[in-house]
């Protein structure tokens, strides 16, 4: 196993509001190899754009409390000077954002905009900066990109506004891309465009990629590992294919089977998670997903679980109590389209009664 | 009175558009598509859509002068104050007199004529009439004070921009900080505070001959520039920061909301994700977004003050636009209002061009068309 590219140790962040004290993210731990894509994935508000925003130090004009440790080449991201992160950022790592036109600067040229990224961290005249920057969005798959690069952000469509914020995040070949929900704004088949260039660029340029997304079908196909955040935790991380073929944690359950699948009659009705995401303010000191999960019983502890190795995969993590035989019964059942209550009743575990 | 006029224009502006809506109903029927078709591509080949824009708002212009002027005349037909043929005889003249009077000037046609006679004399000969009271050129009467307005009005102008920006993008920078309440409490005052008092209070503690501390020169100091720079200063820097005051503090709370707003957008975090120091992030990304609303309001505002800061110049005497139309008011000497507010109405709608113009440069999404 090489060292990693990105160690995140018991990262913690709080954001003090009002109400009180958001615990956006409380103890997440991860590592991204060099060259791997590490796919992020939860619903809304799970503490998966705080994750990736407050390792790049851009949390911290929110008044955000950073704790833990983020070791990237050497350094530690968390008590790092506002300069050192500076260097970093657009630099050696490079993030791109979920709304391509509302990230772009509307009143310059896209090329300035490019070229603004790589002179801050590259000592080079504006002509060679210009030359790369045509050079990236013909990378990208921008046509024309010598006439292009002097065109305005609203002089492209959704999908070719994303391929630029891809070129100015690659200007200064970053180690690490994150791609805060590359896709989610833009129109399905312009989504699969622009995921295939990401793929592409990633295995070309050879750099290590987190995914950010509330779908696990994006990241199906490009990541290598997945970590399934909620609220504010990992609660299930996994190799891509053992997270497919045996997700132990009933809320990666529940993602899964709220994704349209093709091998099950036309007529089944995709299944929603029932319930709201808890509130961050005040934690429970319990597991969080116990109250919207199905099968929280007698099997759950008082206390949170801990994020425990399961199963043949040495790299397969879950926070559950759930018996492991139990959870693959469970998985097998809902797997092959039974309800929540069929398939606990096949593996023998009581059910709350909440989930339809 | 310039103050008043302002959204007068603007009211007439929106009012009028049917007519420019006529315009374009004519060109969709078989003699304007005649027209159209004929020169059209004539037009489109050798002017510009920004010349063509430029030039159709000049028209409208134009339309808009007439109309004012139109209103002005009529304001003042039907609200004599003082038969005008009367004041012109002077004192003691009798029947005769002013019955020759009424002659000369025109006053014993119907109206319509004399409007029109006077919208020809402008065209014809830029000549707006001759003052009652004083005798003199109208048009001249204007231009000569022209200079001490347009001196009042860019300096103020110069203090409250840099003033206004300046404390706006610090209050935004370090939104509900100390400075922060300390500033925005001081504009609320700034606004509240009526320009005449501040000005008098500045006087009863400045000025030369009887104020507490004598520092400033009396109200009617002012000297052009060209005659005597020194006294153009000092004459008018309390004018100045007194104009100014209220201003700057509009435009700080302006552009303090403006930049907040600026600053939680999501280009801001691309530039700080790109590694951008904090001050370009700020200045080159925000600043530059949140400044553009201001411009506009900029050019608005000086154009009302161009046609004269009436409070102002009043109490300070000087000799602007202002002064002259309030002088042209008390003394209903109507040829002289009717060229001040032909003037004022001018400023304002050349200023709402210029701004529309600028806008579309400071902003590339803007097409003029």
């Amino acid at each position: 196993m090489t060292d990693p590219l990105l160690d995140v140790r018991d990262l913690r962040v709080t954001i003090p509001t009002e109400d009180g004290d958001v615990h956006a993210v409380s103890g997440v731990s991860f590592a991204v190899e060099p060259g791997k894509v590490l796919g992020v994935v939860g619903e809304s508000g799970s503490g998966k754009s705080v994750t990736m925003l407050s390792l790049m130090g851009l949390m911290r004009r929110a008044g955000a409390r950073v704790t833990g440790e983020v070791r990237f080449g050497g350094t530690d991201l968390v008590t790092a000077d506002d300069r050192t992160l500076r260097r970093l950022r657009g630099d050696d790592v490079a993030m791109i954002f979920q709304d391509p036109l509302s990230s772009l600067h509307p009143f310059y040229r896209v090329g300035s905009q490019i070229t603004e990224g790589i002179r801050a961290h590259r000592d080079v005249s504006r002509k060679q900066a210009k030359e790369r920057a045509i050079e990236l969005l013909g990378l990208v798959g921008i046509p024309r990109p010598h006439q292009r690069v002097d065109d305005y952000p609203h002089e492209f469509s959704g999908g070719m506004r994303q391929r630029v914020m891809i070129a100015m995040a690659l200007a200064n070949d970053p180690k690490l891309l994150i791609a805060d929900e590359p896709t989610t704004a833009l129109d399905v088949t312009v989504q699969a465009q622009i995921l295939a260039l990401l793929q592409r660029l990633q295995a070309e340029l050879g750099m290590a990629v987190v995914m950010i997304t509330h779908d696990l079908g994006v990241v199906a196909e490009i990541a290598d590992d997945i970590a399934v955040m909620y609220a504010g935790r990992i609660v299930e991380r996994a190799p891509v294919k053992t997270l497919f073929r045996q997700p132990r944690h009933p809320y990666t359950w529940g993602l899964l089977r709220s994704i349209p699948r093709l091998d099950l009659p036309r007529d089944v009705d995709l299944v929603p998670i029932e319930g709201r995401p808890p509130s961050l303010i005040h934690p429970t000191g319990r597991c969080a997903f116990q109250p919207r999960c199905a099968y929280a019983a007698r099997c759950c502890g008082t206390e949170d679980p801990a994020l425990t190795p399961v199963g043949s995969d040495p790299e397969h993590l879950v926070r559950c109590d759930m018996d492991e035989e139990q959870g693959t019964r469970i998985w097998s059942a809902l797997a092959a389209g039974e309800s929540p209550e069929q398939a606990a009743l096949a593996a023998g575990v009581p059910t709350t009664g909440t989930a339809a | 009175m310039t103050r008043l006029l302002a959204p007068v224009v603007r009211l007439l502006a929106r009012l009028l558009a049917p007519v420019a809506a006529l315009w374009d109903r004519f060109a969709r029927t078989l003699p304007g598509r005649v027209v159209v078709r004929v020169f059209g591509p004539t037009v489109r080949r050798l002017v510009s859509p920004t010349a063509r824009y430029i030039y159709r708002r000049l028209v409208w212009m134009v339309f808009l002068l007439l109309v004012v002027s139109m209103l002005a005349f009529l304001i003042f037909y039907a609200l004599p104050s003082g038969d005008p043929a009367a004041q012109r005889a002077g004192k003691g003249a009798d029947q005769a007199q002013i019955d020759r009077v009424k002659h000369t000037l025109f006053l014993d046609r119907p109206i319509y004529e004399q409007y029109f006679h006077y919208i020809k004399q402008i065209v014809l000969h830029f000549d707006f009439g001759f003052s009652y009271d004083t005798n003199a050129d109208v048009a001249h009467a204007i231009t000569s004070r022209l200079p001490a307005t347009i001196s009042l009005a860019a300096g103020a102008a110069v203090i409250w921009l840099i003033v206004g920006v300046l404390i706006g993008i610090l209050s935004a920078l370090r939104p509900r900080s100390f400075f922060d309440r300390l500033v925005m409490g001081g504009a609320l005052l700034g606004i509240s505070a009526p320009v005449y008092w501040l000005a008098l209070v500045a006087l009863a503690l400045f000025s030369q001959s009887y104020g507490v501390i004598h520092l400033i020169p009396d109200t009617g100091a002012y000297r052009p520039l060209t005659e005597d720079p020194g006294a153009w200063f000092t004459s008018l820097i309390v004018p100045w920061c007194i104009l100014a005051l209220s201003f700057a503090a509009i435009y700080a709370r302006l552009m303090r909301a403006n930049l907040l707003e600026v600053l939680d957008q999501d280009y801001l975090r691309t530039a700080e994700a790109k590694g951008l120091s904090r001050r370009r992030v700020v200045v080159r990304h925000g600043v530059r977004s949140a400044i553009t609303p201001i411009v506009t309001a900029f050019g608005l505002d000086l154009g009302i003050l161009l046609g004269g800061a009436v409070l102002t110049e009043s109490v300070f005497n000087i000799p602007g636009i202002g002064r002259l139309s309030y002088d042209a008011i008390v003394a209903s000497n109507l040829p002289v209002i009717q060229g001040t507010v032909l003037f004022a109405a001018f400023f304002i709608i050349a200023a709402n061009i210029l701004v529309d113009i600028v806008y579309a440069l400071i902003d590339p999404r803007v097409r003029l068309a």
